[in-house]
């Protein structure tokens, strides 16, 4: 029998999770920074400028799980926050408008720009990013003989995120670039008009976090989960090796040129413990986790890469512990 | 004032308190704990968020002799490393993954 002793496990039974013997939960071991910074590893897997999958190997669950946390609802970004209605002749309410705008994500970077006072009447280049979208739709008067789609037949039916127009504050337009700033996708309908229907909208954007709205969150998933693991603990072969493969996600078992199963790699197995329904095999296998090897996936709606944001995040809990050290030092 | 102390009761002393950190919530609470929980001369740490409506996290710390500001103190401190090589692992694992990516490309 394979040794499964060296890592701390959760066991995945047919009708139980099962914490391995002597694993009280990790939480008994003393404190030491030497022993963490010993253990500790990062990987990645994947990265690209919108996606990102890592591991986190060796960490406390509560340190993971706020910097989850910190990436959803406390690192920044731009969004829009006041809408000025100035004309809206559309179906569309000027309230639902407004929310809908609200959501589109902008690429503008947060890092570059300050918190707005709470106060504070008038926005400024530092804090406030500025847009107009005013879009009128008419008749098309070119329009092709005998079709009756909307898009020949009317101008401008379709609003989007494209025509929304950047209007730069003060010294804004020598700082960024206009590139930079607008929606991070062109393609997002905002509205759908007729003739006669009219859109003429002041926008401000400003900088919160997602814990105010969600809006404001920078990504669109952050989650992690726990490494899987499969063992088998005698030979599977034929049919009931067929029969194992089916049980997990594709890729995780696999069967060699003798027809015997084998353990792939169990890295995205999704731990339906579908084995355990057939009585044949269900005796041949132990799923486990393992219980301080977390597999992040960060997805970022686009203003920030996602390397980014997690540094973000740990920086963000680094500042916390600093300003209040800070604020401790200063009355004891 | 973004944290503030409850008086302690007059039988245990400087070593039983409780904290209440202003605009703080299980992201800070639960990572504060699992350190100060380890620590050798701690009897007993815990933190509670009493309402979801108010933005405040109560952190109590129970020792046996060491003052549990000096608890807290340290266990703040101890977190800032752990965030700090936290970054810096980080950090040199995307240049290195960078180098490799740019080895096929």
């Amino acid at each position: 029998m394979p040794k499964l002793e060296e890592k701390p496990r959760i066991f995945l039974e047919e009708f139980r999770l099962k914490n391995a013997p002597e694993d009280y939960g990790m939480a008994d071991e003393k404190w030491s920074f030497k022993k963490f910074v010993k253990k500790f590893r990062i990987v990645i897997v994947r990265m690209n400028s919108e996606e990102m999958e890592f591991d986190l190997i060796g960490i406390q669950p509560a340190f993971a799980n706020a910097f989850r946390r910190l990436m959803l609802s406390e690192v920044p970004s731009m969004a829009i926050e006041k809408v000025m209605i100035k004309n809206n002749t559309s179906i569309i309410q000027d309230e639902v408008l407004a929310h809908r705008l609200g959501l589109i994500p902008l690429k503008a970077d947060p890092r570059l720009f300050e918190y707005r006072p709470e106060d504070a009447t008038e926005g400024t280049e530092f804090n406030t990013l500025e847009f107009s979208l005013k879009v009128k739709c008419t008749n098309n008067k070119s329009q092709p003989k005998d079709s009756y789609r909307a898009e020949d037949l009317y101008e401008n039916h379709s609003v989007y995120s494209s025509q929304i127009k950047w209007q730069p504050l003060g010294n804004q337009a020598s700082i960024h670039k206009e590139s930079d700033i607008g929606p991070v996708h062109g393609k997002i309908l905002i509205s759908k008009m007729r003739p006669g229907h009219e859109l003429d909208l002041h926008l401000v954007a400003i900088k919160g976090i997602g814990k105010d709205h969600a809006k404001f969150s920078p990504v669109a998933t952050a989650s992690y989960r726990l490494l899987p693991d499969v063992t088998l603990t005698r030979e599977v072969r034929g049919s009931e090796a067929s029969l194992l493969q089916s049980c997990f996600s594709p890729g995780v078992i696999n069967l060699d040129s003798e027809g015997r199963a084998y353990v792939q790699d169990a890295r995205y197995d999704t731990c339906s413990r579908n084995v355990y329904r057939y009585d044949e095999i269900k005796d041949a296998v132990i799923l486990s986790r393992i219980r301080d090897h977390f597999i992040f996936n960060v997805e970022s709606v686009g203003a920030m890469p996602p390397e980014v944001i997690f540094v973000e995040a740990v920086k963000i809990l680094k500042n916390k512990c600093k300003s209040f050290l800070d604020e401790l030092n200063k009355f004891c | 004032m973004k944290i503030s102390e409850l008086p302690g009761d007059e039988d245990s002393g400087p070593t039983c308190r409780t904290y209440v950190f202003q605009n703080e919530s299980h992201t800070l609470g639960n990572a504060l704990k699992c350190i100060i929980n380890r620590y050798e001369d701690v009897d007993f740490c815990g933190y509670t968020v009493p309402h979801p409506a108010e933005a405040k996290m109560l952190f109590r710390i129970q020792t046996k002799e060491t003052p549990a500001l000096d608890i807290l103190k340290r266990g703040l401190k101890d977190l800032e490393k752990v965030c700090d090589h936290t970054i810096d692992v980080f950090e040199k694992e995307v240049k290195e993954f960078n180098k490799g990516y740019n080895l096929f490309y």
